[in-house]
């Protein structure tokens, strides 16, 4: 890969990574969201984040690990709970690292 | 409170998300530097790019020698869902100058998102600090993704194995620690149910498209449980006024 091709990548991944990022803050203060647009948006959080863990915390070896022996399953199980009842982030967060950690380490000293 | 203060705010949030990420920084330089690439080229793929995943999509299609408008294309797929984030976002900054825009609109990544939109959500961000907390939230992470790039480049693997202890999952306890107050209704139930088992069975595809496809499908399924319980309030209403 020559000079000329590495700046061309930079720059083509540059140019698409601002652009979906950028594209609707340009207009921010012109564009108005639909009401159902903003009902909708109201799920983003939820719905993004949970694709993004769900398949770290289920299949952390690309692979379905439902055993007691995935740290990961446990981890996030735990700060499941602990969110649900407690709703208090940096508990759950710490909780939830506590298991992780003890699961796969722990055990196996 | 002044600007320091509410930038401090959001990097605080993100700490948590920046210490998950430091593995990956180290591991996405040393693994240029072993495909041979320029020091250089990482350093300023983290600089100007500064998209953790897409990066390493990037790094992989290289490595196979894929022509550039592939690396491209897939880097916009990629990077799609941070779409969803902007669409969600522009209620908030839309009474921003257009630099303060273009920053924001620069430093839009999952971690920053998720550090920033629930303080809005709770009422602990608003139109006038709002975006200071959210620069926080990004120099902190667009230091530490700059800092590691630079270390993993020129260490190779600084700590070997580094990248499997595991701290990543601080990411995973974050999200959910941002996830589970959302969880009230019903609609938001099967938004996570919808999303999270969609995000499985489509775990398969390539360059995060079932990330992608599983964010709007839980979005949809979130929209039309909250709708069709509105619906069924109002006839329920209407019901009662007829019953009257």
């Amino acid at each position: 890969m020559n000079l000329w091709q590495s700046v061309l990548i930079i720059i083509g991944m540059f140019a698409v990574t601002f652009g979906v990022r950028f594209a609707l803050f340009a207009r921010a203060d012109k564009v108005v969201m639909p009401a159902f647009i903003e009902k909708a948006l109201k799920f983003v959080p939820v719905a993004v984040l949970t694709a993004i863990i769900t398949p770290m915390t289920l299949m952390p070896n690309q692979h379905m690990d439902l055993s007691l022996s995935n740290p990961w399953l446990l981890g996030a199980f735990a700060a499941f709970v602990v969110g649900i009842w407690r709703q208090h982030q940096l508990l759950t967060i710490l909780v939830g690292v506590l298991v992780f950690f003890v699961a796969k380490y722990g055990f196996s000293l | 409170m002044n600007t320091m203060q509410h930038m401090r705010r959001g990097a605080v949030a993100s700490i948590p998300m920046i210490i998950g990420g430091i593995p990956f920084g180290l591991l996405f330089g040393s693994l240029a530097s072993s495909y041979g690439l320029s020091p250089w080229f990482a350093v300023a793929m983290s600089a100007f790019v500064f998209a953790g995943s897409a990066q390493f999509v990037a790094l992989g299609l290289i490595a196979l020698h894929a022509p550039i408008w592939v690396i491209v294309s897939t880097t916009f797929i990629v990077n799609l869902r941070h779409l969803l984030y902007a669409a969600d976002l522009v209620k908030f900054v839309k009474h921003l100058p257009m630099p303060m825009r273009v920053i924001m609109g620069f430093g839009l990544t999952d971690e920053t998102y998720a550090a920033v939109r629930p303080m809005y959500e709770v009422g602990s961000a608003d139109e006038n600090n709002g975006h200071k907390a959210y620069l926080g939230s990004f120099l902190s992470f667009y230091i530490m993704w700059n800092v590691t790039t630079v270390l993993g480049v020129l260490s190779g693997e600084l700590i070997p194995g580094m990248s499997d202890w595991g701290l990543e999952f601080a990411m995973v306890a974050t999200f959910i620690g941002i996830i589970t107050p959302y969880l009230k209704h019903k609609a938001f139930w099967l938004c996570l149910l919808s999303a999270g088992v969609s995000s499985i069975v489509l775990s398969g595809l390539p360059n995060n498209l079932g990330l992608l496809v599983s964010a709007v499908i839980g979005v949809a399924m979130g929209f039309v449980s909250d709708s069709s319980n509105k619906t069924i309030s109002k006839s329920e209403t209407s019901m009662q006024e007829v019953s009257k």
